[in-house]
This record gives structure tokens, C-alpha cells and sequence, in this order.
């Protein structure tokens, strides 16, 4: 059927701040998904609240509005904008809540909105525990027995029919928050109350535990006309019992016969066909190792992160393709992008292997319990591809940024049997690695299986994997054959392990291994195993065969991309990269990337000219660019990741365009930083480097309580730690987990601020600054900020300028910037610089309309300079206000205290825009705000404002924090508190752990409604003021 | 140790052989097959016979081969040709490793060749003929073996009967997969698997309700003696044709076969079925294809097409009931949803005799 003609304008809802569970995959989709629609000619209206994405960029939207995802909210934007259709299958679950709520309150009824793709009673049936089950019931699709409940007491009733361990589900929550396994009546209690809690409709489903079967997903694709197709299949590498975002997860499924691989493909299209979905659709399974007989798990009815995965594994545009689907298409209509050629009703054949790992927090935390279950808890994920296992392995986790040297992670040598084995049945994130040193230490991959039921095909591997290790050892650097060092390195190990190994440097390795001739083909994802010419541009390495990629005579500039989304690091790193390919694109340069994020739009093969899927690690990205003969590179934009790179890739001669390695550790060197901000007569905070603690000891004695320790080339303040007197910094010593040499700095009390600009090295663009609400001690990303600043005097606003433009122009510094300051009074003290795009430098470009990155690119190219002109868009005068908050996911995190501390630890954050500071912040607490509650105070303090709003109760007393507290105080640094605070978390009550964070709520509830607007509202609001 | 994958275009690949050493040089035309899972269903499936198969998923052998999904009693490829043989299987159901089976059967399985490299040659090139061997130098390439007859080979000489029910269907055996016998006897029929090359007066006898013309190898021309039997059969009997089956049933009636630059083989292949206008996955494998033009006039009518390069995919006639695929619809190795064939074999069957317009 060609394309719906009755529709113009289409509301599409994006998937908000990044929370675990829901993350840059729904950027990925939404971006795609516009796209889509776009180029069919329709109007576009989104409304996603989530600044760093890409989808919220103008060039992908009408009208973007930048608004609470909230049913209320969403009714208003209709009624504004009367869109003919609402696009929510790219949402995310958010996405699929909000339009499921839309419908049952008639307001998609009342104002004519068409529901594209799939309808609501199809996804009420996937989603509906008691709906899906009856269809499967009907389908005679197998579940496990299980039992829908509402309260304790009917899981208890249920536990006396069926045996333990069983699973808990709470209905309509996202990546299984509040989920879990019980193994006996106290943990089924405790579970079950925490997950009513969590679903939004009161519901849990119980089911007799499957743990220990293999775990297969597919991600399928269904048109109006009902014709399906399977785009891949998954196979988990940890059974059924951890969740699929927290496992290592291969596709296409290994360990499948035909047989299986066909019956559970057919359940599938039998599913997708029963509910009726219109376009992409997960459906995950449960096959027992030692039969036929399979369990349906869960059935997600819209694209997901398995979909971005599968998207990126096979080169099939899922969510782009879905999109289509959904404006009346049919899937033989379509043409496959990848192959130009075929069409969309194709599914894709892998002649290669894909590993995902994922990335999770507990490096950065280290109360965290790491337990892995069926809450998920990885903030983000990496992919390896190539034609072996064993290769597609390592290079996720070389992409993984964590302390590991190939199979070896740190400190691991060092462990007793015993320990190992303890660690082994913890079910952790180091699970992989355990089991490695296990094999290491001779244990018999049988036994590992028995233990872990992981099955013995990946077993196998590892085992193999080991006995190569041991192979390399009893060789060295002169005596290895070419036949011998092809083979490791068509295995994985890097040039690194093997320099470790052989006791020699990398560089040495790569010396020896390219004079033998000895360097990667790259191949390419066609999405049908060679079998049809494609113009695909998207390719991996692997050390065997015949290479494919061909430089072309251009000009040309790589871009390094910035990972696995992690705290600290997220997807505001992947908006900078992709706008640097846009600018990059505009200016005629061919674009490369280099990222290993399946999630991203970085990775969609449609943004850059040619996209590498490599490790982000010195040896694939020089490999890329010896096959590319690439001169110019960018890590600006990748985040610390990128920027951690910059020296080794000087060593190699790359040509980094703008910030050099020399300048990054000039600013990232805290010594060298004071010595620089010394000689430009520009404040700074008392401190100074410390090797050891007796000099910890005398610096603070020098400096005087409280200081801030800071280590030096971090990503979110990644073990920082404020020390308020003797006692803790005893407690700190002792600990050992100090890291020397870092940073002791003095640790003062006040205003925070902090600006994104663009220099040349002679002329700053510095739109706006933003000022912190929370005080120093909170870190950066973890406070919520406005901006433009308004409590900030213009001499202080200025003094921040000058400093920037001193700075900028010392350094001769070319690109983006980001300046941290502290304020006090009218001193203002130049915290950090980081010589990178920032978390902030999305949220200012769209706000002021000023794309620092796109310029910033263009004069990384040397093509464009500043002039005078360009720094009256300094300080611009905003005719409304912009509040950015961070968001927590706290609640996944068990173990995690809430109290906001120097180390981040947001994933996400959103931005308000008001017409006064308070409106902007009302629509920050919008969804929090409820027509009754109260609000409990652990510690008496005059909130004047609130009068007549919410009872306000002052109280340590556990039995307070229920559904009718909408707002929790606590501040306290002592042990009782962090647990009431870990109550409230776990009971979803918003929780303020700084008096101004409260306040700033306090100054919400002083407005009662607010109006919604589009960005591109405010902008004409803003070019009106600019005329006048 | 070493070996080679020599092509007739003069490419020569090394690889190691995953199997004991071949005694001699192996030949035959070379295939690529695309799906990623299903190597013990391929090397079984007669219509293989004397081919060599590249497969291209790159790990082969993860599961073994087991007693159940066999498709003949026996592998039929000339020679495997893998990136990575997998000699460690882990699945409940195996009884051999990949190697084990093949060496049984003194199937040569060469391993650590540039797969993808092949079948891009094979795309470019077109299915051509090559040679498995233990040295880099080959003399002329022996290419006796492709102009050979292979169904003679794969069809079983005897007359056997399977099953037990009210219809009773010939299925002329060319090379048959167990899973078309399988497909029938679900049905609950009685099934009578007959030779390739049985007279039409000896099926006569058997008193069938329905006919299946079988897949098996080659070129369907090779089989023109046999022609006028079958086109006696399509006029007196509800038939449905599968694969070799289908073109021999296009020759019958007078149309015409050509070779495909390197055939389908996969499960992934999208066809339309223009009669009940729905798109679905098929499992394919074949070098030949029904000239689309030649049926006109044959009283043939075109009714599945293949969506990527338009070929025909099955047949159905204007006053017979006759049914023809060149897909597997009895799948094993790939998708099912073909499936609904046999059921409209089965309503053939089971109308009366002769009310032939229904199935126009």
C-alpha cells in the first residue's frame, strides 16, 4: 500500500532523559524514525525533553517541543499543534505509556489523532500481562505458569502451588525495574511489594523461574499487509535469569539447530501476526538445552534497544524501516538503503559474528551491589564484529574502557581459587572474566557449565582463547613465526597484550606485525552475506582474507567517537559527533567514523560517509586510518574518550585538528593547569598535587578542611571525593582506594557556573552561561542549572568571558570549550577547563540557536575564523529561561546512596523552557507534582513559600516515606539517613538531598499552570527581541 | 595441513583441511549457500548431488549433526568448503561432529578460506566449475562430472509405501528430501515413493489421488525422456511440483528452463504469491529457473514471483489442477511459511476430479 495521504502532520514522542533501560537506542530510532517521515513530506512535531539528543536538532523536527512527558502536557501540544497522526512505537516505553494513556483518556478520540503502526489494543496485548497470556493461551504459544497479581498475598498464594525460585515482574516498567527472583517467601514478599510499587497500574507478574535455559531473542518486522520477516536472532550468552541488557548477548544465535533456530522464528511471525504489531517488534525466548521445549519470555511491541542492536548487527534499518511501515507502506514497497537495491521484505543473512557487551557502572561505584538479575543495570553497551568468535569478543571488551589487558582483568591474577569461585556464583558483571581465570587456572569447562549453564559452545571458546594465551607465552617477540602471529591476531589479542606478553612495546609489535604484512582487511556489512552487490559504507576489520575497502582520492577527516554510554559520559557525546560529521559533510570532506556503540546514531551507516565499527583504541583507530590513509582526526567531540587518545596518536603522527595533546595536559594536568591560570592572573582554588598520603597529610593541613580530592583525565568526576575533617580523611587513607598522584584542592562553599564556547584562538562565542542551583561539592552534571544565569552580576559574567577568552587565546586553542567556575560574591574562580564538547554544549546551541559544534568544526578545519561580530552573540539576552536538570536511575542501583556528591551519577538529564525561572522549573517538577501528598523534612528548616500547598512533616520516621510523599529533604551525611534515603528511592519518592534543590522545588510550586511551547516559539521570540 | 579451492575462473584460495586429507582431487560446480543455520539439512538434500558448498555463515559445525535432521540417508555434496569447521559441537541432540560425519562419508570439509571472498567471485562469475585439492598447482580441471545425469543417482530404485490414510499420493522420487515425505505424511495420507523413472501405467496401478514431483539435481532437460509421462500424469492427476518437480512440469507442458547466474540457496528468499497477494520467506536452491515468457500459451499461468530479481517461483495452470514451486515449501533447512502449499495440494486432492477451473 503506498503511504497514508490522509495525514500531513505527525506527533512523534521521543523517549526522554537517558535512564537505565532506556537510552541512546530510542535517540538512535527517533532520529531515524523522522528522518522517515520526513523525507515522505510530513510535518514533523516531537516532543522529547532530552537536550543531548539528536533527534531534538531542527533539521529532524518542524516543531520540537522541549516539554514534561507527561498525558496532561502531551494533550496540550495537540490541541496546539491538531496533529492528523501520533507516532509513539519510537518512544521507548515512555513512548508506548503516553500514547496508551492518550487513548484510554480519549484524548487522541477527541482531537482526531490517527494512531500510526501499531494500535493501541495490539499494544495493549503485548504489554497487558493478562491480555498477552490469554493470546498466547489461544496461539497455544507456551508461558510459564504463572499468576497476575495485585497484592503479597496472592503471590504468596501462588508460591504454595508452584515451586521455588520464581520471577517477578512488575507490569509496565522499564528494563524489569522492581523485577527480581525469589528463592524463597521472604524475597518473593519483598519483591512484590517494591514491584507494585513500581508499576504504574499496581500489577506483578509471578512465574515459575525458567533460569538456566538458553535465553533467544528475535527482532521482527510486520506490515499492514501482514507480511513478516525476521530481521535477526539473538542468542544470550548468561541463560534466562539476567536480563537481556545486562547480558553478553552474540547474533546471530549459535548454538541453534535449524530445527530451533525455525521453530522459535515461526512462534515469532505467529505472535507479531496475533497482535497485530505494525512495524518492529523484540520477542524473547526460553529453550530448554536439553529439549524443544521453549517458554515465551516477553513480547516488547515497538523498536528497542535489541532492535538497535539487531539494526547495527545486521545493517537492516529497523526503526527508520518501521516508520514506513507506519505511514501505510508495505515492506516489499521499501528498497533496502543497505543494498540499494533489494527490498525491505529480505531478511538479512550475517556471514560474520557479533558480540555485545555491556557497560555497566559498578567501576564507579563501588557500593553498588553488582549482582546481575533481571533488573537491568548497564548504562550502556558495546558490539564487536567479526568473522570469528573469538575476535568479535575482544574487540568488545577492548571497547569496553575498563581496567583489562585482552581476557585479563586486573587485579584477577591475584585471587585465590576460592575466591574466584565465590565470585563466580555472585552472577556479576565480572562473570566473563572469573570464568577466563578459572579456565586459566585449569578448571574443567564441564564443571564451569554445570555451575553456570552457560553453554559449552562459548565455554569452548574461552577455553580456546586461554590456550592460545599460553601459546603466546611460551613464545616471544623474535621467535614467533608469521603463520603464528596472523593466527593471534585473527584471534583478537591486541598488540598490547602481546607486547605485555613478550615484554616489548606495543609499538614494537605493530612494527614487527606490519613488516610481516600482517595488517586487518575490512570487510563489509551488506546485510546478505555478499550474496547481492551493496553500496554499503559500513565495515569491520579482521585479520584474514580479502579486504573490501577502498580509499578514495578525498579529502577527509576522521572523527573519533566517544563509546559505550556510561554516567558521565553519555549521548550528548554522540550528538557533538554526529553535528561534527554535518558540518563536516557541508563543507565537502568525506566523513569517517570510528565509534563501538551500537546504540547511536554515530553507528547508523547513514550519518558519516563510511563508518568503522573498531574498538576505540590506539591500534584499530591507527589501522583505520593506514587502510584510509586519513592525515585529520577529530576527538573534540568523543567525550574523555576521545581526548584520552590525543597523546598516543601524536606519537604516531597523526594530525589532530585543534586541541593537541600538549594543550589537553596543560589543562587536564591539574600542576600545569595552576601554573597556567598563575601566569594568566586568573583565580583558582588553593591546591596542589599529592604522590602519597604524608603529603595528602601536609597539603590539607596547608589548605585547611573541607578539600575536594580530584584525580586528573577522569570522566564525571569519576573518584572524587569532598573530605570535611580528620576523621574521614583518615577513614580515606585507609581505604586504599586513593590513586596517586592527584589533586587536593581547597573546598569552598558557593555559586557555581559554568560556559560552553567556541574560540579560534583569537575571538570566543560564548552564547550563554549557566549557573548551578546546587552549591559547590555537587557535580556538575548533577546539578540542574539555568540558563541564561540570572543571579550572576554582569562584572561576574564578564570576568567569566575574559578568563575564557585568556585562556583561549594563550592556548591559541581552536574548537570547543567548557569552563567551570566557582563564584563567590564577585571572586570567580576558575575550577575546570576541559578541552572537549561538554555535556552542556547540546543544550546551549539549541537554546540559543547557536551551533557551537558545527562552528567549532569549521574552524578546526582552518576554513572559517572568528571575528568581533561573532562575540556579540556573547551573553545573548534570552527572552525566556532554560532549566536543565539531571536525571537519576537510582532506583535500578541498589546500593547506590542519592545523596549528590562530586562524583556524578545522573545518566540522563532534560530541560525546561519558561517564561520565568519558575515556570521553567514548574514544568522540571511537573511530573512529580500531584494534587495531594506532603512533603517530609529530616530536618526542620522555613520554607514559606510552600504555605497552604502540601502539610510539610518533619521527621526521621521510616513510615512516612509512602505513595502520598511526593517530596523527600535529607541532607545528612550519617548512616541512618543514607538508608531513609535508600528507602525512598526504592520507593520512587523524588528525594532532594540539597536545600537548594528543595528550594528551587519550593519555587515550582509557586506557579499552578503553564503554556507549552516549541524551541522554534522561543527562537522567534528571541530574533523579535534581537530586531527591537 | 594445507589445502586448495581452485575455481575455473583461475582464483585459488588456501585453506587447512578440517577433515583427514582427500585421496584425490575432488570437482564439481560450486555453490554458496546463504542461510545460518541448516548445514546438516544442505549436505544431506540430494539436489546437492556432486556440488561443492560454500557456506557463508563463517562457523560451521556448532551443533553437530544429529539423527534427526537428516534429509536423505546420506551427505551428496562433492566437498565443504568453510571459514571456521567447529569440531567441538555442543547441543543435546549430537551424535557426530561436523568432521566425524563427513569424514564417515569421505566428504573432504576444507576449512579457513576466505568464504565471502568466493561467493563475491561466485556472484560475479556465476556457479562455475572448481576443485578441492592438496596442491597449488592443478592440471585441467575434470568438468566430465557436471554435464553427468545426477538424478539416476539420488533416486531411490525401489517402490516404498509410507503411511496410512483415505488419499493416497505418488511421490516421484528425483532425488526427494525426508521432509516433502515428512510435509505428507503429516497430512495423514498414504505416501508411495516411486522411482524417477517409473512408467505412468505402473502409478496408474498404484491408484493415486495426487502426485508430487520431488526436488532433486541438475538440469531438468537432462530429463526429457521422461517428459511425456509426467505431462500424462499432470492430465490425469491433482499434481503439485517442488522444485526440479516444478520445472520438469513447465518442460511438460511445454515452456522452458534456464540457468541462473549462481542460483538461489538460502532461506531468506522473499516471494510473492500473487493469488492470495501475501509476501512471505523461503528456503530455495536452485541453478534453473522457468523461463516466464515460455509458458505462454502452455495453458501455465505464472502465480509466485521472487521479489529481488523477479523470477518465476511457481505455477499453477488455467484448467488442471496442477501446482508448482520452485521454493521449498517443506522447508528444513529455513522457513516454513510456504507451508500452506500442501494444504492446497491436499483441497486438490480432495475436489473432484476435473472441476479444474477452480484452480485457475
Amino acid at each position: 500500500m503506498p503511504k497514508d495521504s490522509t495525514i500531513q502532520t505527525i506527533l512523534v514522542i521521543g523517549s526522554g532523559p537517558i535512564v537505565i533501560g532506556q537510552a541512546a537506542e530510542f535517540d538512535y530510532a527517533g532520529t531515524q524514525g523522522c528522518i522517515a517521515l520526513k523525507e515522505e513530506g510530513y510535518k514533523v512535531i516531537l516532543v522529547n525533553n532530552n537536550p543531548a539528543t539528536i533527534m531534538t536538532d531542527s533539521n529532524f523536527a518542524d516543531r520540537i517541543y522541549f516539554e514534561p512527558l507527561k498525558v496532561d502536557v502531551l494533550e496540550k501540544i495537540i490541541q496546539k499543534e491538531r496533529p492528523d497522526g501520533i507516532l509513539a512505537t519510537l518512544g521507548g516505553q515512555t513512548g508506548l505509556n503516553l500514547a496508551f494513556q492518550l487513548s484510554e483518556q480519549g484524548v487522541l478520540e477527541k482531537y482526531g489523532v490517527k494512531m500510526l503502526g501499531s494500535s493501541i489494543e495490539s499494544i495493549k496485548k503485548g504489554e497487558d500481562r493478562e491480555e498477552f497470556r490469554q493470546l498466547m493461551k489461544d496461539l497455544n504459544e507456551p508461558v510459564p505458569e504463572s499468576e497476575i497479581v495485585h497484592s503479597v498475598d496472592e503471590a504468596l498464594a501462588f508460591a504454595r502451588v508452584i515451586d521455588f525460585p520464581i520471577i517477578v515482574r512488575p507490569a509496565y516498567t522499564l528494563g524489569g525495574t522492581g523485577g527480581g527472583i525469589a528463592i524463597n517467601e521472604y524475597e518473593l514478599k519483598q519483591l512484590v511489594s517494591g514491584g507494585l510499587q513500581e508499576s504504574p497500574i499496581h500489577q506483578c507478574l509471578i512465574e515459575r523461574s525458567i533460569a538456566g535455559f538458553k535465553e533467544i531473542e528475535y527482532e521482527v518486522m510486520r506490515d499492514a499487509a501482514n507480511t513478516c520477516i525476521t530481521i535477526c536472532n539473538m542468542e544470550n550468552f548468561d541463560p534466562v535469569g539476567v536480563h537481556t541488557g545486562d547480558s553478553i548477548v552474540v547474533a546471530p544465535s549459535q548454538t541453534l539447530t535449524d530445527e530451533e533456530y525455525q521453530m522459535l522464528r515461526a512462534a515469532s511471525i505467529k505472535i507479531i501476526s496475533a497482535l497485530g504489531i505494525i512495524g518492529g517488534c523484540n520477542i524473547q525466548f526460553a529453550l530448554d538445552p536439553k529439549s524443544k521445549n521453549y517458554y515465551l519470555i516477553e513480547v516488547n511491541p515497538r523498536v528497542s534497544r535489541s532492535s538497535a542492536l539487531a539494526s547495527k548487527a545486521t545493517g537492516y534499518p529497523i526503526a527508520r524501516m518501521a516508520a514506513k511501515l507506519a505511514v501505510g507502506y508495505s515492506l516489499d514497497e521499501i528498497i533496502n538503503p543497505v543494498t540499494g537495491d533489494t527490498f525491505a521484505s529480505f531478511e538479512p543473512a550475517l556471514d560474520y559474528v557479533i558480540v555485545k557487551i555491556p557497560k555497566w557502572p559498578f567501576d564507579k561505584f563501588s557500593t553498588i551491589e553488582r549482582k546481575l538479575g533481571t533488573q537491568m543495570k548497564a548504562t550502556g553497551e558495546v558490539m564487536g564484529i567479526d568473522r570469528n568468535f573469538e575476535r568479535a569478543l575482544l574487540k568488545a571488551i577492548h571497547s569496553l574502557e575498563i581496567d583489562v589487558l585482552d581476557l585479563q582483568l586486573s587485579g584477577f591474577g591475584a585471587l585465590s581459587e576460592q575466591q574466584l569461585e565465590e565470585k563466580l556464583l555472585e552472577q556479576n558483571d565480572e562473570r566473563l572474566f572469573v570464568l577466563l581465570e578459572l579456565i586459566r587456572r585449569g578448571k574443567e569447562i564441564s564443571e564451569l557449565h554445570e555451575q553456570t549453564e552457560i553453554d559449552l559452545f562459548f565455554l569452548s571458546y574461552l577455553k580456546r582463547l586461554v590456550d592460545l594465551e599460553k601459546e603466546i607465552s611460551s613464545v616471544n617477540l623474535e621467535l614467533v613465526t608469521k603463520d603464528k602471529l596472523q593466527l593471534y591476531k585473527e584471534k583478537g589479542f591486541s598488540d598490547k597484550y602481546l607486547a605485555n606478553a613478550w615484554n616489548t612495546t606495543e609499538k614494537t609489535v605493530r612494527g614487527k606485525r606490519k613488516g610481516l604484512g600482517i595488517i586487518p582487511s575490512y570487510k563489509m556489512v551488506d546485510t546478505c552475506a555478499a550474496e547481492f552487490a551493496a553500496r554499503s559504507n559500513y565495515y569491520y576489520s579482521t585479520y584474514f582474507g580479502e579486504n573490501e575497502q577502498f580509499p578514495s582520492s578525498k579529502k577527509k577527516v576522521l572523527i573519533i567517537g566517544s563509546g559505550p554510554i556510561r554516567i558521565g559520559q553519555g549521548i550528548e557525546f554522540d550528538y557533538c559527533s554526529v553535528h561534527g560529521v554535518f558540518a563536516l559533510k557541508e563543507q565537502g570532506i568525506e566523513t569517517i567514523m570510528i565509534n563501538n556503540n551500537p546504540e547511536t546514531v554515530s553507528t547508523d551507516f547513514a550519518t558519516a560517509d563510511k563508518l568503522y565499527f573498531e574498538p576505540l583504541v590506539i591500534e584499530d583507530i591507527l589501522n583505520v586510518i593506514e587502510a584510509e590513509k586519513i592525515t585529520d582526526c577529530i576527538i573534540q567531540l568523543g567525550g574523555q574518550t576521545a581526548i584520552n587518545l590525543a597523546n598516543e596518536l601524536e606519537q604516531y603522527d597523526v594530525n589532530i585538528l585543534g586541541t593537541k595533546s600538549a594543550t589537553i595536559d596543560v589543562l587536564e594536568d591539574r600542576k600545569l593547569f595552576y601554573q597556567l591560570l598563575e601566569q594568566l592572573d586568573i583565580p583558582h582554588l588553593q591546591g596542589d598535587i599529592v604522590n602519597n598520603p604524608e603529603e595528602l597529610l601536609s597539603v590539607v593541613e596547608k589548605i585547611g578542611f573541607p578539600v575536594l580530592l580530584r584525580p586528573s583525565f577522569v570522566i564525571g568526576g569519576k573518584g572524587m571525593e569532598t573530605i570535611y575533617n580528620k576523621e574521614e580523611l583518615d577513614k580515606y587513607i585507609e581505604s586504599g582506594h586513593a590513586r596517586y598522584p592527584f589533586l587536593v584542592d581547597e573546598f569552598l562553599h558557593a555559586v557555581e557556573a559554568e560556559i560552553d564556547l567556541v574560540t579560534d584562538g583569537q575571538y570566543i562565542v560564548a552564547p550563554a552561561i549557566m549557573e548551578h542551583i546546587e552549591k559547590t561539592g555537587v557535580h556538575s552534571g548533577d546539578s540542574m542549572s539555568i540558563l541564561p544565569a540570572q543571579n550572576l552580576s554582569e562584572s561576574v559574567q564578564q570576568k567569566m568571558l575574559d578568563y575564557g577568552k585568556k585562556i583561549s587565546q594563550h592556548l591559541q586553542y581552536k574548537g570547543l570549550m567548557n569552563i567551570q567556575f566557582i563564584v563567590n560574591n564577585d571572586n570567580v574562580y576558575v575550577l575546570e577547563v576541559n578541552p572537549r564538547a561538554s555535556r552542556t554544549a547540546p543544550i546551549v546551541s539549541k537554546v540559543t540557536g547557536v551551533p557551537l559544534v558545527q562552528i567549532a568544526t569549521k574552524i578546526l578545519l582552518g576554513k572559517y575564523n572568528l571575528s568581533k561580530y561573532d562575540e556579540e552573540k556573547n551573553l545573548m539576552k534570552l527572552p525566556f529561561v532554560c532549566v536543565k536538570y539531571p536525571v537519576f536511575s537510582n532506583f535500578a542501583l541498589k546500593g547506590l546512596d542519592s545523596k549528590v556528591s562530586a562524583e556524578m551519577r545522573s545518566t540522563g538529564e532534560g530541560i525546561c523552557l519558561g517564561a520565568t525561572v519558575e515556570e521553567a522549573l514548574r514544568k522540571v517538577f511537573h511530573a512529580a507534582i500531584k494534587p495531594s501528598g506532603k512533603i517530609v523534612l529530616n530536618e526542620d528548616m522555613e520554607l514559606k513559600i510552600l504555605d497552604g500547598h502540601y502539610p510539610i512533616v518533619v521527621s526521621e520516621d521510616e513510615s512516612l516515606l509512602t505513595d502520598e510523599t511526593i517530596a523527600y529533604f535529607n541532607t545528612s551525611l550519617l548512616p541512618g539517613d543514607k538508608k531513609l534515603r535508600e528507602i525512598a528511592t526504592k520507593k520512587r519518592i523524588m528525594t532532594f538531598t540539597e536545600k537548594e534543590s528543595l528550594l528551587a522545588f519550593c519555587q515550582a510550586l509557586t506557579v499552578k499552570d503553564f503554556e507549552v511551547n516549541a524551541i522554534e516559539d522561543w527562537h522567534l521570540l528571541l530574533r523579535e527581541d534581537v530586531t527591537i | 595441513m594445507k589445502g586448495y579451492l581452485h575455481l575455473q575462473s583461475g582464483d585459488i584460495y588456501e585453506g587447512d583441511w578440517a577433515t583427514s586429507n582427500p585421496t584425490q582431487n575432488i570437482d564439481g560446480e560450486i555453490v554458496f549457500y546463504t542461510g545460518m543455520t541448516g548445514y546438516q539439512e544442505v549436505l544431506t538434500d540430494p539436489s546437492y548431488k556432486d556440488q561443492i558448498i560454500v557456506f557463508t555463515y563463517p562457523l560451521i559445525g556448532n551443533y553437530g549433526i544429529n539423527e534427526d535432521d537428516f534429509e536423505s540417508k546420506q551427505p551428496h555434496v562433492a566437498g565443504v568448503v568453510v571459514y571456521e569447521a567447529n569440531n567441538e559441537s555442543s547441543h543435546y541432540q549430537a551424535t557426530y561432529s561436523l568432521q566425524h560425519y563427513l569424514e564417515k562419508w569421505n566428504i573432504p570439509l576444507l576449512s579457513h578460506i576466505d568464504t565471502r571472498a568466493v561467493v563475491k567471485k561466485i556472484r560475479h562469475q556465476g556457479s562455475m566449475p572448481a576443485s578441492m585439492t592438496l596442491e597449488k598447482e592443478v592440471n585441467e580441471m575434470n568438468n566430465d562430472h557436471l554435464l553427468e545425469e545426477k538424478v539416476p543417482n539420488v533416486s531411490d530404485k525401489n517402490i516404498k509405501t509410507y503411511g496410512s490414510g483415505n488419499k493416497h499420493v505418488v511421490l516421484m522420487d528425483f532425488g526427494t528430501k525426508k521432509s516433502i515425505l515428512s510435509s505428507l505424511l503429516e497430512k495423514g495420507c498414504k505416501v508411495t515413493v516411486v522411482p524417477y523413472d517409473t512408467s505412468f501405467q505402473t502409478i496408474e496401478n498404484l491408484n493415486p489421488d495426487g502426485i508430487l514431483l520431488s526436488n532433486g539435481p541438475g538440469d531438468p532437460k537432462q530429463l526429457s525422456n521422461i517428459l511425456p509421462t509426467i505431462k500424462k500424469l499432470l492430465e490425469n492427476y491433482p499434481t503439485l511440483g517442488i522444485c526440479l518437480g516444478h520445472q520438469l512440469v513447465a518442460l511438460a507442458m511445454g515452456g522452458d528452463t534456464k540457468k541462473l547466474l549462481f542460483g538461489h540457496r538460502g532461506a531468506n528468499h522473499p516471494v510473492k504469491d500473487e493469488k492470495n497477494n501475501v509476501v512471505f520467506m523461503t528456503s530455495q536452491n536452485h541453478s534453473y529457473v522457468v523461463d516466464e515468457e515460455s509458458i505462454k500459451g502452455t495453458g501455465l499461468m505464472g502465480r509466485f514471483f521472487n521479489l529481488h530479481d523477479k523470477s518465476v517461483e511457481g505455477l499453477s495452470h488455467k484448467h488442471l489442477p496442477i501446482q508448482t514451486v520452485q521454493f521449498h515449501p517443506e522447508a528444513n533447512p529455513g522457513p516454513c511459511e510456504g507451508a500452506y502449499i500442501f494444504d492446497e495440494f491436499f483441497q486438490m486432492i480432495n475436489e473432484p476430479k476435473r472441476s479444474a477451473a477452480l484452480y485457475a
